[in-house]
């Protein structure tokens, strides 16, 4: 009973709340004075108190808000990855440590057996079991932060799940990673968990109880997701979002009543997310939600938990109609968890379903959001249908069937005439220097080309119509931040952006410029064809005074979304690019730019061109598209997989300051990421870090030289050598095969 | 033997336990001053010195609005006033800081005093020579005589060694972290002869007993 008094306090986040105080301090006079007290007047009490807490948990359960369900999911009582472990699988043995003797104990990883009744028989399943333990209060737990090497064993043994051919079931309990860049540094590592994750050769069912944005992804991206019904898959904790939207300054007490409306526009409930699309199912937990000893829970959790990879196997068979259908219906028919299963499904996979697998698996990531898309509909939805297939024709003509034609028949040519030449060596050498002799002839002067060394091809800037940057009109001096280190003489404004190209001639510092300069000195004259800038960013939850924003901005950069995707050229090499603009939401990334990103990387595949994202600033995922925000990283993350498997080069270059979500998915996962001078590339910033982990971090931290030194990006630009450099980058990832392997 | 009359030292401090910063502009400009005399001001703070110290004073020059901040903490005791708003010459002195010096300073300048002090010929980075890391390593005294190899200066990849040219003396003190770059004319090393290091050894508990920081 003082447990469940303690509960209603921490779910309400007041333990004075209706007077529980005094019922838990006479819970606990009543077990100090427990045999003082006679036996009747003790029964007595002990209803009276009970019928009181009964009472409490009646009027909670009434009306739980989102605030309340983040109370529930943080309480100490909550089950735990351990009481599922104990309690939901027969047995199991954990991988990578144990208890606080770990790589990283805020995640667990175990081999684990779930067994089913049918018709009496029991069956058992192998399966991978990795996720977050928050622990009971144990401070080396990390309350299910993990730290990179945390999830860099998740992903170690997904792949030895992967070798094995056995289910993964994912279990997310964290209120987002563990924001530190040592080796390779959090977003990093989370990228490099979602790009192998979205090609996984085995069935994963995640169920989310905690969804902490970034951190849950790292081990979230499934072929099924389950969610607690008393859980929350959020961007961003209610805290943080409310410090962002009330520009409340470091160390200042957030309003509660702020975090509470954040918590309800946010959209972090299990009904939002399944209204959202971003899962798939709920399960459903008792009405003050599932602690550590509801068995109840776990044992629904296990038929769940079976049904849904049962789901996502029989999807892949060719018989799968009947099956998921049987499996549909027997949902339909109660909402009991019935005690014995119709079917036995071999969760084992041929190769032909593994590529179902993976097909459907692309398929759910890709569509992901895309009823929140406003795209007015063509006109003649069969001629935009008709004029893609034709592009995709004549690329697959150009660049695939002739080019591998012209390459098969070049390379035996090649080998023929180098056979042949060999062989005729023999006989045709004292031939022909017979003849050399007797016949000389006087050498031929060789002919010279000429270089063309017209503006035109400049490999530096574009000189012929230099674009300056309208920085450069204030007639004033600024000073470099170097100033004091490197004795920087302060700098004519006209003279920084216009000659120096924002560059200090003492230090090198960059100063930020706006992206045009970099669309109109980067690229070849009048090459730049934008496409889908019909896409507008919108407001898919429609949170409150975020429209006025959105307008705000649109009227101000004349955009209408933080990407810009276009098609250009480098000294006359095709590109497709992908730009995330800070001027707009500060290079947040929402519904739109993912798509737009998406559809970008599938026109640079049907094109078969290099894909270039040039970051000029991202503050991460917009935190007002909610979960929506957040399936952006899968789904990002899918669609350059699947580029760089079709044989695409991807190159991700970072500007000014690029942070969370994209950086730990679709940006971090490029085999080449480069930044420019002065940039900062960081998982969180130095605030969040202080606030989270209770530590400073050094000014140069997010460095772009400390993101080299980690072996994040894989080189420094300096501005004014970006169109060298990326035309060299393009050459040498590239080579000749350039336009595709 | 050290020829320093250590009374007469610490009377100088005691009396006057101040070190005056005299702020100067650094180049032309209209000033704008931030404190006032006696204000409070502090020097850069945090764990890095991210955090720049109390806005003295402003000066601007064609347009650009420079913020010149305190390096050290202490109190103000000279504005110069008749600028305020005006325009204001380079290398002007315009604000005195009176810092209190503490018991650690006290001691480090004291020591100046009375040790030997090898200071950086250039911006490089010292090593002690393997041999003095390695009695360094046990803890032991490191004793020198004129002509020793003892530092290792370290300057766009050429080692040059240097060699003590002091009185006989043991390093009583070392000003640099091995590794690190150290300025021109910084202090490396302070070395005290054997027969003194009794003597600096009581300069500095006294200044630890007696001293009220």
């Amino acid at each position: 009973m003082l447990e469940r008094a303690l509960y209603l306090g921490d779910i309400k986040n007041d333990p004075t709340w209706r007077g529980l105080d005094e019922v838990v301090e006479r819970i606990k006079e009543l077990k100090d004075s427990f045999y003082d007290i006679p036996e009747k007047q003790l029964i007595r009490e002990i209803e009276r108190i009970e019928d009181r807490v009964h009472f409490l948990e009646d009027r909670v359960a009434e009306n739980i808000t989102p605030m309340e369900r983040v109370n529930i999911v943080r309480s100490t009582h909550r089950f735990t990855l351990m009481d599922i472990l104990e309690n939901v699988y027969d047995s199991y043995t954990e991988l990578g440590g144990e208890g606080e003797c770990n790589l990283d104990p805020a995640v667990v990883v175990a081999r684990a057996v779930i067994s089913r009744f049918v018709k009496n028989k029991i069956y058992s399943h192998q399966v991978m079991v990795i996720g977050h333990e928050k622990g009971k209060g144990e401070e080396f737990r990390n309350g299910g932060s993990a730290k990179p090497w945390g999830n860099d064993k998740a992903l170690r043994y997904m792949k030895v799940a992967e070798t094995e051919g056995i289910p993964i079931h994912f279990y997310i309990f964290t209120p987002g990673a563990f924001p530190i860049e040592d080796y390779p540094g959090a977003a990093q590592q989370i990228a490099r968990n979602l790009y192998a994750m979205t090609k996984l050769k085995v069935p994963m069912v995640s169920f989310i109880s905690e969804g902490g944005s970034g951190g849950a992804e790292a081990v979230g991206l499934s072929d099924f997701r389950l969610m607690a019904s008393h859980g929350y898959y959020s961007v961003i904790s209610p805290e943080g979002a409310a410090a962002i939207e009330g520009k409340i300054k470091e160390g200042e007490k957030v309003p509660k009543e702020l975090i509470e409306h954040c918590a309800k526009e946010l959209k972090i409930t299990a009904e939002d997310n399944l209204r959202l699309g971003t899962i798939d199912r709920i399960v459903q937990e008792p009405p003050l939600g599932a602690r550590r000893n509801d068995f109840a829970f776990f044992r629904r959790l296990r038929y769940e938990m079976i049904r849904a990879t049962d789901e996502v196997v029989l999807k892949t068979k060719s018989f799968r109609a009947f099956r998921a259908y049987a499996l549909r219906r027997k949902k339909e028919e109660g909402k009991d968890v019935p005690d014995e299963f119709d079917v036995v499904v071999n969760w084992n996979l041929n190769g032909l379903e593994k590529e179902r697998l993976l097909e459907a698996r692309s398929k759910k990531y890709r569509r992901m959001g895309l009823r929140f898309l406003k795209e007015g509909r063509p006109i003649l939805p069969v001629i935009k249908k008709a004029k893609e297939a034709v592009s995709r024709g004549y690329y697959e003509i150009r660049y695939g069937l002739l080019k591998h034609h012209k390459k098969s028949v070049k390379q035996l040519i090649d080998d023929v005439s180098s056979e042949g030449a060999a062989m005729l060596k023999t006989f045709t050498d004292p031939v022909l220097s017979v003849y050399e002799f007797m016949f000389l002839e006087p050498k031929k002067r060789r002919r010279v080309v000429k270089q063309d060394h017209s503006p035109l091809h400049s490999v530096f800037t574009q000189d012929w119509e230099q674009y300056t940057s309208p920085l450069s009109n204030e007639d004033r001096t600024v000073t470099c931040p170097n100033a004091q280190k490197y004795g920087c003489v302060d700098l004519w404004v006209p003279d920084l952006y216009g000659e120096f190209a924002g560059v200090c001639p003492t230090c090198g510092h960059h100063f930020p410029l706006e992206y045009q300069w970099y669309i109109n000195n980067l690229f070849d004259k009048g090459s730049v064809k934008e496409f889908n800038q019909h896409l507008a960013s919108s407001n898919p939850l429609g949170f409150k005074g975020f429209d006025a924003r959105l307008k705000r901005d649109a009227r101000r950069t004349k955009r209408n979304s933080a990407m810009i995707t276009f098609d250009a050229e480098i000294m006359g090499l095709k590109v497709v690019v992908a730009m995330l603009i800070g001027s707009f939401r500060n290079g947040t990334v929402g519904t739109v730019e993912g798509e737009k990103f998406v559809r970008a990387c599938d026109r640079a595949q049907t094109t078969k061109r290099p894909f270039l994202c040039y970051v000029h600033t991202t503050g991460g995922i917009r935190i007002h598209e909610g979960t929506l925000g957040v399936i952006q990283m899968p789904k990002c993350t899918m669609a350059v997989r699947e580029y760089i498997d079709s044989g695409g080069l991807y190159i991700v270059v970072y500007d000014n300051n690029s942070y969370a979500g994209p950086v730990a998915s679709f940006l971090g996962c490029s085999p080449y990421q480069f930044a420019i001078r002065s940039s900062r590339i960081g998982f969180a910033g130095p605030r969040v870090i202080r606030e989270t982990s209770g530590t400073d971090v050094p000014p140069d931290y997010h460095s772009a030289r400390n993101a080299l030194k980690r072996g994040h990006i894989q080189g420094i630009w300096d501005r004014r050598m970006f169109r060298k450099n990326l035309l060299e980058a393009l050459l040498r990832m590239g080579g000749p095969k350039l336009y595709y392997r | 033997m050290i020829d320093v009359n250590l009374n007469a030292l610490l009377r100088q401090y005691r009396s006057n336990p101040y070190e005056e910063l005299h702020i100067e502009t650094p180049h032309t400009g209209i000033i704008t001053f931030n404190v006032k005399v006696g204000d409070l001001v502090k020097g850069p703070s945090g764990a890095w010195k991210e955090r720049p110290g109390t806005t003295l004073f402003t000066l601007e020059r064609e347009g650009n609005v420079k913020k010149i901040t305190a390096e050290r903490d202490g109190e103000v005791s000279f504005v110069r006033d008749e600028v305020d708003g005006e325009f204001c010459e380079a290398r002007e002195h315009v604000v005195t800081i009176r810092h209190r010096l503490s018991k650690d300073e006290i001691i480090n300048f004291i020591l100046r005093k009375v040790l030997y002090v090898f200071e950086a010929p250039e911006t490089a980075r010292y090593y002690l020579v393997p041999e003095l890391e390695a009695v360094r390593d046990q803890k032991k005294e490191i004793t020198l005589s004129p002509g020793d190899d003892f530092l290792i200066m370290s300057l766009m990849k050429r080692d040059t060694f240097l060699k003590y040219e002091g009185p006989k003396g043991t390093v009583f003190r070392l000003y640099f972290k091995p590794g690190d770059i150290v300025e021109q004319g910084e202090p490396l090393v302070g070395i005290a002869s054997p027969e003194d290091l009794d003597i600096v050894d009581k300069i500095i508990q006294r200044i630890q007993s007696e001293w009220e920081d």
